[in-house]
């Protein structure tokens, strides 16, 4: 690793909660508030994805699964279990935090383009079992979420869910970083740097691996819950296959490794189709061509690349590490 | 015992298409180390271009030739536009890469084409032949009968032509295979060719039982690709193994347990044979140098 700054932790929180609070200043209508709010719910779930691709180096072509139990815990629990939608918010993490710890030890044995077959193939699983179970997730067309009540308060309207999942990635993001910093943070670069030297200097290899996975998937199941609530609605596609390769990408685009990267990937892969309903029919064309011009162009990543860029002291080693 | 056959039948149409993919992904994997997930759209493109050509008056013979090269050509444009500059990148960004262009590709088939399902008739007709109480339909002959014939031919241009032994030499070690007088480039641009080639046979081949539309690739790929690793990354061998048997698998537990998990059981049988085995069936146990 290359010298890093203690500012650079700092900085990164200091300029997201600087972000989220002065964003709203610009927006013009309760439209940019959702879309806001739909990249701090995506930018949740990418730092999580982060912490396994970024730092342990290790690849999930299936997270969207995880996102997918969290968004149905919070649409099944109310609706079938008679949870409140907070206490299955916390069901829905739990949940899938334990199938990651269940599966990821068999899981993350693989390497390479075993590890992305494995993965993908849970995450498509997960989709599958939500599709099919139509007498209780509705099938194909999706189900209703009730509204999240906390203390009596009704949490709802576009304003008050920028507010909310604001916060939310602003406590992911800080908690993600003082990770990093911490042995569980070396440990995780260490092995992704190498392996075999990881583990010659003593570290549990794969207990490592399979932290920095149940860590992923609670991210992606909390973001979840939170894009159901704050949709009141739900359907399988949040499981899928597609839904995973969006989870990926924003990592890679916005720079493997990189906290805030992740973040900046949300914001680039959320906003992206946004603007592109403009081209209609050419939309999904003109997604793909986007996706390989940045991976092709910018294939270290958006931040890491801008930080390469800047003079002086800030280079390259500091932008990773922020 | 008819149900038996029947079941065994279907399973193993459905497992040559899922073969032809693995196989495709095998060729553009040893030749550059790419796994491609736009391997489903050639199979899309097979199918599509076909039952378009047709409809507007090409003769079926001459249509499914013209899908087959426009496949090609894709495959050609997809190595030398997207994967050729993005050489030395990481395996990760080559994945986002190629599912980049397999949205791409899908996008401009929903623009071209549009969103419907479509057919062509068989090739030799509907009427189903009976054996021991099984029926099969003649389209299934052509299916099995065009796997068979594509894999032989891809055999024996590996095995017996000078230019199949560079693209093993190039598989097996492509800094070797430059120092011998390998142009790899040219090699890689052939994988890409002849992958697309067969994907496009296969889509061919299967539109007129199952139908094709503008995403019928993507559930194809990644089961295609389930085969791939099933049998064992960069073993062709593996790849058709893979695909016959994801395939049985599939049709016999759709006949004797349900039909609603049939797209299931591919990533089931994936992730219980890669917690035994974690190279796949004919893999090589991979090494890794420090």
């Amino acid at each position: 690793m290359t010298v890093r700054f203690p500012s650079s932790r700092a900085l990164t929180l200091l300029i997201l909660a600087a972000a989220v609070a002065l964003l709203p200043l610009l927006f013009p209508s309760g439209y940019y508030y959702r879309v806001a709010a739909l990249v701090w719910i995506s930018g949740l779930a990418a730092v999580g994805l982060n912490v396994l691709m970024g730092q342990a180096g290790q690849v999930s072509l299936g997270h969207a699964g995880f996102f997918g139990i969290g968004a149905y815990a919070v649409a099944l629990g109310p609706a079938h279990l008679g949870v409140p939608p907070w206490a299955s918010l916390v069901l829905g993490a739990v949940l899938a935090g334990a199938l990651a710890w269940l599966v990821g030890r068999p899981v993350l044995r693989l390497r390479g383009h075993y590890l992305a077959i494995a993965t993908l193939g849970l995450g498509v699983l997960v989709a599958i079992v939500l599709t099919n179970e139509s007498r209780w997730t509705g099938g194909p067309d999706g189900m209703r979420v009730s509204r999240l009540v906390l203390f009596g308060w009704r949490v709802a309207g576009a304003e008050t869910w920028y507010w909310v999942t604001g916060g939310a990635l602003l406590a992911g993001t800080w908690l993600a970083l003082n990770l990093l910093d911490a042995p569980t943070g070396r440990a995780l670069r260490a092995l992704h740097d190498s392996e075999v030297a990881a583990r010659v200097a003593g570290v549990d290899v794969a207990a490592y691996k399979l932290r920095a996975f149940v860590i992923a998937a609670v991210y992606a199941a909390v973001a979840g819950s939170l894009l159901a609530l704050m949709n009141g609605f739900i359907t399988p596609d949040q499981a899928g296959f597609l839904h995973s390769v969006e989870l990926v990408t924003m990592v890679v685009v916005g720079g493997l490794g990189s906290v805030a990267g992740a973040i900046v990937g949300a914001a680039v892969l959320v906003t992206l189709p946004q603007l592109l309903t403009l081209f209609q029919d050419y939309e999904n064309a003109l997604l793909g061509i986007l996706i390989m011009t940045f991976m092709i162009f910018l294939r270290d990543g958006i931040v890491p690349s801008l930080g390469a860029m800047l003079p002086g002291r800030r280079g390259a080693g500091a932008a990773r590490a922020a | 015992m008819p149900e038996f056959l029947q079941f065994l039948f279907s399973g193993l149409t459905v497992g040559a298409v899922y073969a032809m993919v693995a196989l495709g992904f095998t060729l553009i994997y040893n030749a550059s180390d790419v796994v491609n997930f736009a391997q489903g759209e050639f199979v899309m493109i097979g199918g599509m271009v076909t039952v378009f050509a047709h409809a507007a008056g090409v003769p079926l013979p001459l249509a499914t030739l013209l899908a087959i090269l426009a496949a090609v050509a894709v495959g050609l444009l997809l190595h030398a536009l997207a994967i050729e500059p993005a050489r030395g990148a990481s395996a990760v960004t080559l994945i986002i890469v190629t599912i980049g262009a397999s949205i791409f590709l899908r996008g401009v088939a929903q623009v071209l084409f549009d969103k419907q399902a479509h057919g062509i008739r068989a090739f030799s007709g509907d009427a189903p032949i009976v054996v021991m109480g099984a029926a099969i339909l003649p389209q299934s002959l052509w299916v099995l009968g065009g796997a068979v014939l594509t894999f032989l031919a891809l055999w024996l241009f590996l095995d017996r032509t000078v230019m199949g032994k560079a693209v093993l030499a190039t598989a097996a070690n492509r800094l070797a295979a430059q120092l011998v007088g390998i142009n790899t480039r040219t090699i890689m641009a052939l994988a890409f060719g002849t992958s697309a080639a067969v994907g496009a046979v296969a889509g061919i081949l299967i539109t007129p039982i199952t139908l094709t539309s503008y995403d019928a690739g993507t559930l194809l790929a990644l089961k295609g690709f389930a085969a791939a690793m099933l049998g064992g990354m960069g073993s062709p061998l593996g790849a058709v193994l893979g695909g016959l048997l994801l395939g049985l698998f599939e049709a016999f537990s759709a006949g004797y347990l349900s039909s609603s998990y049939k797209d299931a059981v591919a990533f089931l049988t994936i992730l219980a044979v890669l917690f035994l085995m974690p190279s796949g069936l004919l893999g090589r146990r991979a090494v890794e140098r420090v």
